[in-house]
């Protein structure tokens, strides 16, 4: 998917976002990091400029909320403290009662999406949780579906979703790449 | 992280900021939350081991553990079969038979936490051993400080009082000059250790020195540990010499203890109860600090374990 592709399908999910929400008083978005948090940046942008209205949004960082931490098959946990983000959680509007959007770069498995809801929980309560996602690779794992979806990609197990993006990669693109054998 | 944290000397200045950062993002706001608990080391049994009497560091270990919703127990030493005379080798196993992830050890000789070690799967944190060390009040002494100061390469701490039964100036001494921090010790030479000279930090014996630093580091008067020895001629005239006060500051100077405080020996009242000293932003750093310990003692571990085995997988199929 090239930059201006990833670009249009931004702005038709926000387009989705406006034409199916009621009470655009309690929207709120919320991305999980790092790539969602962007994501939901860009998309809350596009919303208060179609509405009029700013749009409040916040960043959820789910690693203490994994379900495989501290389990085997916890590699990606080790790259993530390798390099530790400086970036936490932050939430800065209160949560009961909104209309939560959670924005993700990749849907796969589904656990991701579980954690962020039990985080999310942690904070509030909010009247109701949507999830946008720009690219759905399918294998689902869990029974989550996205309300909003950027572009269904099939693909096999063994290959990867790239997402790239402007303000982290300095280029906006999806690319399904096969994991090469190391 | 090791399996255990038995020492500063344990972990490279990288593994600290490493610990502290995780302390930072993911544990330092918990507290302001409605809910105070995150579910990471839910299932996990952690047992607080403690033969020494201790209130911030026994509660800060257990509430930490809770609020990494771990099932933490607390074993006391006066209240459990220590007192019929049980050995520590003993109690352990005992404790070990229940599968804990984290043993926690508080104990008054040096190397107990290195000896339990011996005898558990569990992780093994020390929580003060004798005149031995304190490494996560020396974590904690750190986060303090660089919230307070930023960056802390060259930053010059006094370390003041009865440093000769202190496991806390040890593990500070070794902690702050790993850090980049310049560290001077001031108490008389009664309770200044043999061979003070090789632990890399400037000596001095009067409060005059206080001039010259950016922080003021007090270290109770330990009392209890002192015996029939006579090391001070009077308490009297040791606070007349060594006493600090918010006279002896200078402008932007802040004051670090680890607690308890005796009000009037080591520190003045009036200062105990001013801005300029961090006590209580020691006592928070504590519990952020401990937590970040524990789950990281726990997650490197299983992520090293990870590492071996997807090696041995590829060994196979190799």
């Amino acid at each position: 998917m090239p930059a201006d592709q990833v670009g249009r399908t931004i702005v038709r999910i926000a387009h989705e976002i406006l034409e199916k929400t009621e009470e655009l008083d309690r929207l709120a978005l919320v991305g999980i990091l790092t790539r969602g948090a962007y994501l939901a940046r860009r998309l809350a942008d596009h919303i208060g400029e179609f509405a009029g209205r700013e749009v409040p949004v916040g960043e959820l960082d789910i690693s203490l909320y994994r379900d495989d931490v501290a389990a085997r098959g916890s590699l990606t946990v080790r790259s993530k403290l390798t390099q530790p983000e400086v970036r936490g959680t932050n939430l800065p509007f209160d949560v009961d009662e909104k209309i939560v959007i959670l924005v993700d770069d990749v849907l796969f498995t589904g656990r991701t999406i579980r954690a962020a809801i039990d985080a999310l929980f942690d904070y509030g309560r909010p009247a109701r949780i949507q999830l946008a996602v720009l690219v759905d690779r399918g294998h689902r794992e869990l029974p989550i579906r996205p309300d909003f979806v950027g572009k269904n990609l099939p693909t096999s197990q063994d290959e990867r979703i790239n997402v790239r993006l402007r303000e982290v990669d300095g280029v906006d693109e999806v690319v399904l790449e096969a994991v090469r054998d190391e | 992280m090791n399996k255990d944290l038995l020492s500063i000397d344990d972990l490279s200045r990288e593994e600290m900021e490493s610990i502290l950062a995780t302390a930072r993002k993911d544990f330092l706001d918990l507290s302001r939350r409605d809910i105070k608990k995150v579910p990471t080391l839910r299932g996990r049994t952690i047992i607080d081991l403690f033969y020494e009497k201790s209130t911030r560091t026994s509660t800060s270990f257990e509430l930490a553990g809770k609020r990494l919703s771990a099932d933490v127990i607390n074993v006391k030493a006066d209240s459990s079969a220590v007192g019929k005379g049980e050995s520590l080798k003993d109690t352990v196993l005992t404790l070990n038979a229940y599968a804990p992830d984290i043993i926690v050890i508080r104990h008054p000789h040096v190397g107990a936490p290195a000896f339990i070690a011996r005898y558990t799967d569990a992780h093994v944190i020390n929580a003060g051993d004798g005149k031995g060390g304190h490494p996560t009040q020396c974590l904690l002494d750190i986060f303090s400080l660089q919230r307070e100061y930023g960056e802390l390469q060259g930053l010059k701490v006094a370390i003041v009082g009865d440093i000769l039964h202190s496991r806390v100036a040890r593990s500070n001494i070794a902690g702050f000059r790993k850090m980049g921090m310049e560290v001077t010790l001031v108490a008389p030479p009664a309770l200044l250790p043999r061979g003070v000279e090789t632990l890399g930090a400037r000596v001095s014996h009067t409060l005059d020195v206080l001039d010259d630093v950016d922080v003021v580091y007090l270290l109770r008067m330990q009392k209890e540990r002192h015996g029939s020895t006579i090391l001070v001629p009077s308490l009297r005239e040791y606070i007349a010499r060594y006493c600090v006060g918010r006279r002896h500051l200078k402008r932007g100077q802040k004051v670090l203890h680890p607690g308890p405080i005796n009000r009037g020996v080591e520190i003045e009242a009036e200062l105990a109860d001013s801005g300029e000293n961090l006590i209580l932003q020691q006592v928070e750093a504590g519990l952020a600090v401990r937590m970040a310990i524990m789950y990281r003692i726990i997650v490197d571990a299983a992520a090293l374990q990870d590492t071996a085995g997807a090696r041995a997988v590829q060994a196979v199929a190799d």
